[in-house]
Parts: C-alpha cells; sequence; structure tokens
C-alpha cells in the first residue's frame, strides 16, 4: 500500500508537470490565434498587455475569474455546471498518451491512438450537455448541430486512422512514429493528410465549420447562457482540444518527434522541440483558415462530411491497404 | 494486487449502481447519462483485465456514437419525467416482456459461466491467450482469418438494421426545391444575366 501511495505521488508530480505547461501554452496559443487573426485583417490584434500583447490572455483568465457566474433559473443546475467541467477534463486527459520524445511520455500504452479517438469522441458530451441544460433555444440548437457535425466527421477522421495503422502496424503512438522514421506519412498518404486537417477544424468547432457557435443566427451557440469562468473553462477546453489536434496531425502524419532529414545539424535539435514545432506549424494554419475562410452553410458541411471525405477516404483506404498487400509491405510482427 | 482488487470493486460497484439508476431514475435524460457512466466503468473493467481493445473500443462505439444518438433523441423528444413509479401503473405492462427478456439472458449468463470452467476445451483458440503478445494483435490475427465469416455476417446484419431503418422513415417528399452544387457552380454571368428592353407603360413579364 505504502508503495502504491508512492507511485501515486511520483504520478501526480509528472501529471502537474505536465499539465502547467498545456495550460501555459493553451494561454499562449490563442494570443497567437488573435495576433494572426488580426495581421491577416490589417489589424494589430492583441498588443497592449506586456511585451507584444503576451499577457493578454492571462488578463483576460483574471477578467473572468473575477466575473459572477450566472446559472439560470430554469436550467437544470448539475447538468450545466458538469458541461464545461467535462469538456476541460477531457481535453486535458488526452495528453497522457501523447509522445513528445521517445521517452518523454506520461503512459505509453499499446492502444494509444485508440485512447485519443475515444476521448476526442467524447468531447462532444461537454457542448451537448452546456446546450441542452441552458434550457434555452439558441444553445439548444448549438448543441444539435455540434453533435450532428461532431459525430460525422469523427467517421472519416476514424477511417483516415486506420490507413496510417494499416501502414505502421500497431496502435502505439510511438511506435507509429518511429515507423515513419523511412518517410513521413505525409508524403504518401498526402490525400489523407488535407481530409483529416479538414475534419479536425470540422472536430474541434473551428471556422470555417463553426456552425454550432455562429454568432449571426445563434448568438453564442452552446455557449450562450455561460458566464464568467464556467464560460473560461470551455474556451480553454477548446483551444486544449485544438492543440490536440495539431499533435494527433503531426503524429500521424508529420513523424511526430523525429528531425526532418537525420543529418548533422538537424538530429543535434531535441525531439520536443521538433513535436512542438511541428505543433506549432499545424496551428498556425489553423489559425490562418479561420482568418481567410468564410463559414459553410450547414447542409454543405454535412454533404462534405458523408458524401465527399467518407466514401473517399474509403476508396484511399482499399488502395492504400491493395498497395501494401501486392507489394508486400505490409507491416510484420515479431512475436 | 490489492490495488488491482480496490479498483475492480470501485468500478464495478460503480457500474451496477448506474445500471440501477438507468432503471430506476424519473428523468429521462438522467437515465442516459448514468447508461453513459455504465458504459465507461464497464470499459475500465474491460482494460483492467487485459482486453484494453475492446475497452477502448466501447467507449469510442457505445460512449462517443451510440449514447450521443440516445441523448440526442432523448433531448429531441423532450420525454417528460414519469410521474408513477417503475414498477406499478400503467407501466407494468411492459413487466412480461421485461421477464422474457430477463430471463433469456440470465440463461445466456449461465451458460456462459458455465462454459468458462470448460473453456479449455470450448475455445480453440485458447494458446493465444496465453502468449505475450498484445490483445490488439490477437485479435486482429483471428478476426479476419478463422472468424472471417461470422465478422462478416455481423456487418451484414448492422447493414441491414441500417437499411430497415431508413427504408421506415423514408419519405419521398414532391414540390421541394433541390439544389444542384453543379449548377450552381457552373453558373456564369451569360446563362444568368438576361437583359430586356422594356417598353414603357406595359412592363415585362418574368417567370421564376
Amino acid at each position: 500500500m505504502i508503495e502504491y501511495l508512492q507511485i501515486l505521488g511520483q504520478e501526480v508530480y509528472k501529471i502537474i508537470f505536465l499539465l502547467i505547461p498545456i495550460l501555459v501554452s493553451v494561454a499562449m496559443i490563442v494570443w497567437l490565434d488573435r495576433r494572426v487573426w488580426g495581421l491577416v485583417q490589417k489589424r494589430r490584434g492583441p498588443n497592449v498587455v506586456g511585451p507584444f500583447g503576451l499577457f493578454q490572455t492571462l488578463a483576460d483568465a483574471l477578467k473572468y475569474i473575477f466575473k459572477e457566474i450566472i446559472i439560470p433559473a430554469s436550467a437544470n443546475k448539475v447538468v450545466f455546471i458538469l458541461a464545461p467541467i467535462v469538456t476541460m477534463t477531457l481535453a486535458l486527459v488526452a495528453w497522457a498518451v501523447i509522445p513528445m520524445s521517445e521517452n518523454l511520455v506520461l503512459s505509453d500504452i499499446n492502444v494509444g491512438i485508440l485512447y485519443l479517438f475515444a476521448v476526442s469522441s467524447l468531447g462532444v458530451y461537454g457542448i451537448i450537455m452546456g446546450g441542452w441544460a441552458s434550457n434555452s433555444k439558441y444553445p439548444f440548437l448549438g448543441a444539435i448541430r455540434s453533435a450532428a457535425q461532431m459525430v460525422s466527421y469523427e467517421v472519416s477522421i476514424g477511417i483516415i486512422i486506420i490507413n496510417v495503422l494499416l501502414c505502421v502496424g500497431s496502435l502505439n503512438l510511438n511506435d507509429i512514429v518511429i515507423a515513419q522514421k523511412e518517410m513521413w506519412y505525409v508524403i504518401p498518404l498526402f490525400p489523407m493528410f488535407v481530409i483529416f486537417f479538414i475534419s479536425a477544424l470540422a472536430e474541434t468547432n473551428r471556422p470555417p465549420f463553426d456552425l454550432p457557435e455562429a454568432e449571426a443566427e445563434l448568438v453564442a451557440g452552446y455557449q450562450t447562457e455561460y458566464s464568467g469562468m464556467m464560460y473560461a473553462m470551455f474556451w480553454l477546453g477548446e483551444y486544449a482540444n485544438i492543440l490536440l489536434m495539431c499533435a494527433m496531425g503531426s503524429i500521424l502524419f508529420l513523424g511526430g518527434w523525429l528531425p526532418i532529414m537525420d543529418i548533422f545539424p538537424l538530429n543535434l535539435i531535441p525531439a520536443p522541440v521538433w513535436m512542438i514545432s511541428k505543433i506549432l506549424f499545424l496551428f498556425l494554419l489553423f489559425a490562418l483558415i479561420k482568418a481567410i475562410v468564410p463559414r459553410y452553410r450547414y447542409d454543405q458541411l454535412m454533404r462534405l462530411g458523408w458524401k465527399v471525405f467518407l466514401p473517399f477516404s474509403l476508396l484511399y483506404l482499399i488502395l492504400t491497404s491493395s498497395f501494401l498487400f501486392y507489394f508486400d509491405k505490409l507491416p510484420k510482427v515479431d512475436f | 494486487m490489492i490495488v488491482h482488487t480496490i479498483f475492480f470493486y470501485f468500478f464495478s460497484v460503480i457500474a451496477i449502481f448506474s445500471s440501477l439508476m438507468v432503471i430506476t431514475s424519473r428523468s429521462t435524460i438522467n437515465s442516459v447519462f448514468f447508461l453513459i457512466l455504465d458504459f465507461i466503468s464497464v470499459g475500465c473493467l474491460f482494460i483492467m483485465v487485459g482486453a484494453e481493445f475492446l475497452g477502448m473500443i466501447l467507449l469510442i462505439v457505445y460512449v462517443g456514437a451510440v449514447a450521443v444518438l440516445f441523448l440526442f433523441v432523448v433531448m429531441m423528444l423532450n420525454v417528460a419525467e414519469q410521474k408513477q413509479s417503475w414498477f406499478i401503473g400503467r407501466k407494468s405492462t411492459h413487466i412480461p416482456t421485461g421477464l422474457i427478456v430477463s430471463v433469456l439472458i440470465l440463461l445466456e449468463l449461465l451458460v456462459v459461466v458455465g462454459g468458462w470452467k470448460y473453456k479449455q476445451d470450448l475455445m480453440s483458440s485458447s494458446t493465444l491467450v496465453m502468449s505475450n503478445i498484445s490483445n490488439t494483435h490477437q485479435l486482429g490475427l483471428v478476426m479476419y482469418t478463422d472468424y472471417i465469416l461470422y465478422f462478416q455476417l455481423a456487418g451484414v446484419v448492422l447493414l441491414l438494421a441500417m437499411i430497415g431503418a431508413i427504408l421506415l422513415t423514408f419519405r419521398e417528399r414532391v414540390g421541394v426545391k433541390k439544389q444542384s452544387y453543379l449548377n450552381q457552380i457552373s453558373r456564369n454571368p451569360a446563362n444568368a444575366v438576361e437583359l430586356k428592353e422594356v417598353e414603357s407603360f406595359k412592363g415585362v413579364k418574368i417567370d421564376d
């Protein structure tokens, strides 16, 4: 029992040192997002608080903490309070399996990619719960839109993951990264990378697929009734999810913590730096797309998910597996 | 090992408690939430016995997709809270059906639990369980080779259910204007705009 408590203590220590960098980087990434958005639109973006406005998010967070939390009288209180907690927790819990280098990972489980997929598919609960518990029209409409959207795009993300797994032969995230030593999967599976990226935009409710919180029609969607810290938790969870999707994209397609090429000056740079720079690169694309693409109509969104992405990724799955089978390149498992 | 036992009882108590709450709670929404909790704790139990693939698939399929649809339907239908208790009143008409189903499930459970004792004879692939390859690999090795027929059969059954559901709810609506993306994209000023000479005091008729 004592031994167990010791192990628990060590794990809690590790978890805290995983969570703090993630929360700080979420704050920084919000700043980056707003900054890129501003620059594309020829504005300055947040530039007042701290150097280059870096502390803007901290100032915002302080403001949210000191605001009053208002719970609508007609709301289902338990579910209403639970919703932002669920969103935030699920967004942070997934980081447990993301490998920053070969050894720098909290838990190197066998079914890492399934775990990531499961946690990201649970993310819809926070939104549905928030939308329903508010007991108000706009949040409910936003929640319904979001549930349908997330379930639809998960299907194509699942098939894209199968594509990658066929080439790797393992569900372990470190194995997926190591299998890309010869060639990053972004090259042979480039169409899948593009579809993964677009599905990730839809999965995290980012523009051009931000229908659940379309401000012109739904005020703020499922977040309408939330205020103060509870709103901030939704917001942090959303950005942590976006970072998670970027991390997933870089592990599946951009070689995770591997350097671009295994040659002298490049392989001196430590692995976590490569991983972080790949996540940042993908996030920059997310931010640019938010700035330059207009919002989709809802029926177009559904059509894109079910009638374009799903058949295409299935077709590519057949192509990949046939290629691997015909040229005898299927991954060998040694027992 | 004692920690393992503690965790086992933790998850199984939650599973049993939440499955009782599913059938006894008055509000339908709470039932669905307890069902989700039940799925999650059963998934954890699966992971604890080393069936990590099954546990994760349970989370993805049941919690991530099926329960979302349940929640969706319950929220959309706006089912009111049940006034009377579940075992008296009008609802008692469900009891005979429920009894038949539960007796069948009990029998099946007895068969499974009894069969577990003789699993060395029953399961031809039980040698695989002993080796040190991971659960996912074991499943992958037998799923598409030894059990391909059953696997495909299950898929066909699911497909039939899906087609049946679509067929039952499908109705062809007439007089609905449908958008054709091809037509929308291939519009150009030449065929979209028409210039008309309008005579004064006569107007022009534009049909839409």
